[in-house]
């Protein structure tokens, strides 16, 4: 048997620096880059296709040329400077067709009214993404889309305010009966008479009220959107509206109630089976099968409305992910506090869901926004292929290849980095569970 | 705990009945959980209910606040029957506070928004009066120095308690516990059970399925042994643990009180 030899510290010892070859620059790269063979050949393997792909696109790049009027001078300029074979870029075309890509055939002396809608957009969105602003703030939000309806397309003023009133009388009707009958009751009769209004009201009354009291603007017909703008309108339009309903699909695909679960399951199962490039079509031709005759029914409302269904059955899906992530006790606890259904869902379950859902929800929204260059299928201007083509179609730059790609890519990229930007940044706010 | 005096001054059972349960069956399907259940419980009451695991402890505390739903029998809770009726069961959750084994805390809330929430959207109280409400009952658990962390960065035994402070702020006439001690470490357990002896001393109504026998000894006036989805037998504590007549429940307190 071993005796305990007894001990006791009398002085605690102090902290030391870490050995040099655990910190600096060479240990970061040994961990990183050179952290056994298979990682070094990578490193290599990378570093190479780098150059590579440096040595051809660089040399492209510094050949740049700004100030031209069509290919073949910005050609003859290259090889001017840079010798027989030299290849270069040929940013003369984006300098004089850039208002195409942004604002496709939309009449110049107007740009101002997608421009002051443009800026106005942030200016509505700012207080729902950024709850520390002032509340009151989301009044103008509510307003924002009549409002930039009305700039976008021109026309009477009385078009969108009639149609807003819709919304108001929807409210009206929802308040009142709220207490009486229950959220989803009163929301479907306020629902109903909303629409009535709008199919036999909206055309009277504003018509109208335009002989009462004249006020329009000069009009822009759906023909004349194009490029970002044409984008961001179905992309604004369709990512506000889908999640709102990608939250009621979800909420129905849970539901007790076996025909709201049957219709919703069926919904969103149907969408996710066809293509995008399906419903479009559908847009533009079987639509305006279905709808009464002689109701013109504009086709960029058409593939909003459509766009938004297709992204609403994804949001739907995502949003049940997060809704399968809370613990059966989140429920329990909100029932047996005597919240009732809606509360505990609005209080306790959406804020809670959503936020698991959050990079999900935002790669939808990515996805639906890149998707808006599809509408080029059913004849609308979108910036990729819709403009390019165009701008192909004109002798002097016949023949340009990747710049006008590079455009609309970069801009592309701008929005969407700023988008999944923002996400990162949300769920870092709203991380509270400090696990 | 039984080297603690314990103020029974205000402990009374009153002639006034809280809960009625006659004849109550509730089945999962095919499997019958509980049969044909009778109990009353008087205002004051502070009852323990213990057997073993699946014996049919929580499916019993939750059908009294409707989280589960009996099939036949009777259960009246402050004058009102549990029926189908929405109505009903929103006035019976409202009187009836919870205490759930995992806390169940609104982990995206801060403590005092937890306690906060449900009397400002189920009780329409005004915020500012909530919120003081909620801090008197959060300085009564013992932790009002929490009110604006989340329940995330607090320990076990401190979101149990704030998961008691919650319940209280709905101002509940009956207090229902299922095992509230029994996801926390020892030295945790402790600052609940007395939480829970001061309500029980204010004169709460309480059900509390619990092991903590010393906590049955010291505060209960009736313990309840149920197997099998029935009551055993039920009495006063010290008959219950002295004195114990069935078989099971002989075994049972042999097995848990390690004779
Ligand atoms: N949702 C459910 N569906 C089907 N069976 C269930 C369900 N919940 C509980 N049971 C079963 O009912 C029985 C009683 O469950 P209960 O949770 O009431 O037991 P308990 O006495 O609280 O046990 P424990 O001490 O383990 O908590 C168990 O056999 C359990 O498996
Ligand atoms: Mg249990």
């Amino acid at each position: 048997m071993t005796s305990v030899i007894p001990f006791v510290r009398n002085e605690m010892l102090p902290e030391k620096e870490p050995p040099l070859r655990e910190r600096g620059v060479v240990h970061w790269m040994r961990q990183n880059l050179f952290s056994g063979p298979l990682n070094t050949v990578l490193t290599l393997l990378g570093l190479a296709v780098l150059l590579w792909v440096a040595s051809h696109v660089l040399p492209w790049l510094m050949h740049s040329v700004w100030n031209a009027s069509s290919l073949t001078e910005c050609r003859d300029i290259i090889t001017q400077r840079f010798g027989e074979g030299a290849t270069g870029a040929c940013w003369a075309m984006v300098k004089e067709r850039w208002h195409q890509y942004l604002y496709g055939f939309y009449p110049m002396d107007l740009y101002w009214r997608p421009n002051l809608a443009f800026v106005l957009m942030f200016v509505a969105i700012a207080p729902v993404l950024y709850t520390s602003l002032p509340r009151k703030m989301l009044w103008f939000t509510a307003i924002y889309p009549a409002l930039t309806f009305w700039l976008l397309w021109g026309g009477s003023v009385w078009t969108p305010v009639v149609a807003m009133l819709g919304f108001v009388i929807l409210a009206l009707i929802f308040r009142a009966l709220v207490g009486k009958l229950g959220v989803p009751v009163s929301a479907g009769i306020g629902v109903v008479v909303a629409a009535l209004w709008w199919m036999f009201a909206q055309g009277p009354v504003s018509d109208a009220l335009q002989a009462a009291i004249p006020l329009s603007i000069t009009t822009v017909d759906s023909d004349q959107f194009g490029g970002f703008l044409l984008s961001i309108v179905i992309g604004v339009t369709a990512i506000s509206a889908s999640l709102p309903m990608g939250i009621l699909l979800a909420l129905g695909r849970k539901s007790d109630m076996l025909i709201v679960r049957t219709l919703s399951v069926g919904f969103i199962e149907f969408i996710r089976g066809v293509p995008l490039i399906t419903l479009l079509f559908t847009a533009s031709l079987l639509l305006q099968y279905f709808l009464p005759p002689g109701s013109n029914f504009d086709i960029i409302l058409r593939v909003i409305i459509l766009v938004t269904l297709f992204a609403a059955a994804y949001i739907a899906e995502v949003i049940r992910g997060g809704l399968a992530a809370l613990p059966r006790g989140q429920y329990e606890a909100a029932d047996a506090l005597g919240l009732d259904y809606w509360q505990a869902q609005r209080l306790i379950i959406m804020p809670q869901a959503l936020k698991i859902s959050i990079p999900g929800i935002v790669s939808s929204f990515i996805g639906l926004f890149k998707d808006t260059t599809l509408v080029a299928f059913v004849g609308l201007q979108d910036p990729l292929k819709g403009i390019t083509t165009i701008v192909r179609a004109d002798i002097n730059w016949k023949g340009i290849y990747w710049e006008p790609y590079i455009f609309a890519g970069a801009i592309f990229f701008i929005i969407c980095f700023g988008m999944s930007r923002y996400s990162m940044w949300l769920e870092r706010k709203l991380k509270t569970d400090h696990r | 705990m039984a080297e603690q005096a314990i103020d029974r001054s205000k402990m009374k059972v009153s002639d006034e009945v809280a809960i009625q349960i006659s004849n109550m069956n509730k089945w999962y399907g095919q499997f019958h959980v509980l049969r044909d259940v009778n109990m009353t419980v008087h205002k004051g009451e502070r009852i323990v209910i213990c057997g073993p695991s699946g014996s049919g402890k929580s499916t019993l505390i939750r059908c009294i606040n409707r989280l589960e739903e009996h099939q036949s029998g009777d259960i009246i809770v402050d004058g009102t029957e549990l029926t189908n009726d929405l109505k009903n069961i929103d006035k019976v959750r409202s009187e009836v506070g919870m205490v759930f084994q995992h806390f169940n805390l609104f982990p995206h809330l801060t403590i005092l928004e937890n306690c906060t929430l449900a009397p400002i959207w189920v009780r329409k109280i005004p915020k500012r009066e909530a919120e003081e409400t909620a801090m008197h009952f959060l300085r009564k658990v013992k932790i009002p120095e929490q009110a604006n962390k989340y329940p995330g960065q607090l320990s076990g035994g401190q979101q149990q308690r704030v998961a008691i402070a919650r319940s209280l702020c709905m101002k509940p006439r009956i207090m229902l516990f299922d095992e509230p001690t029994s996801a926390l470490d020892p030295e945790m357990i402790k600052e609940v059970l007395d939480t829970m002896i001061e309500l029980a001393e204010e004169g709460m109504t309480m059900l509390c399925v619990t092991h903590e026998m010393g906590f049955a000894q010291a505060v209960a006036n009736r313990v309840v042994f149920m197997d099998k989805g029935q009551i055993v037998e039920q009495n006063e504590p010290r008959e219950f643990f002295n004195n114990p007549q069935s078989e099971r429940t002989k075994a049972f307190l042999s097995q848990i009180l390690g004779h």
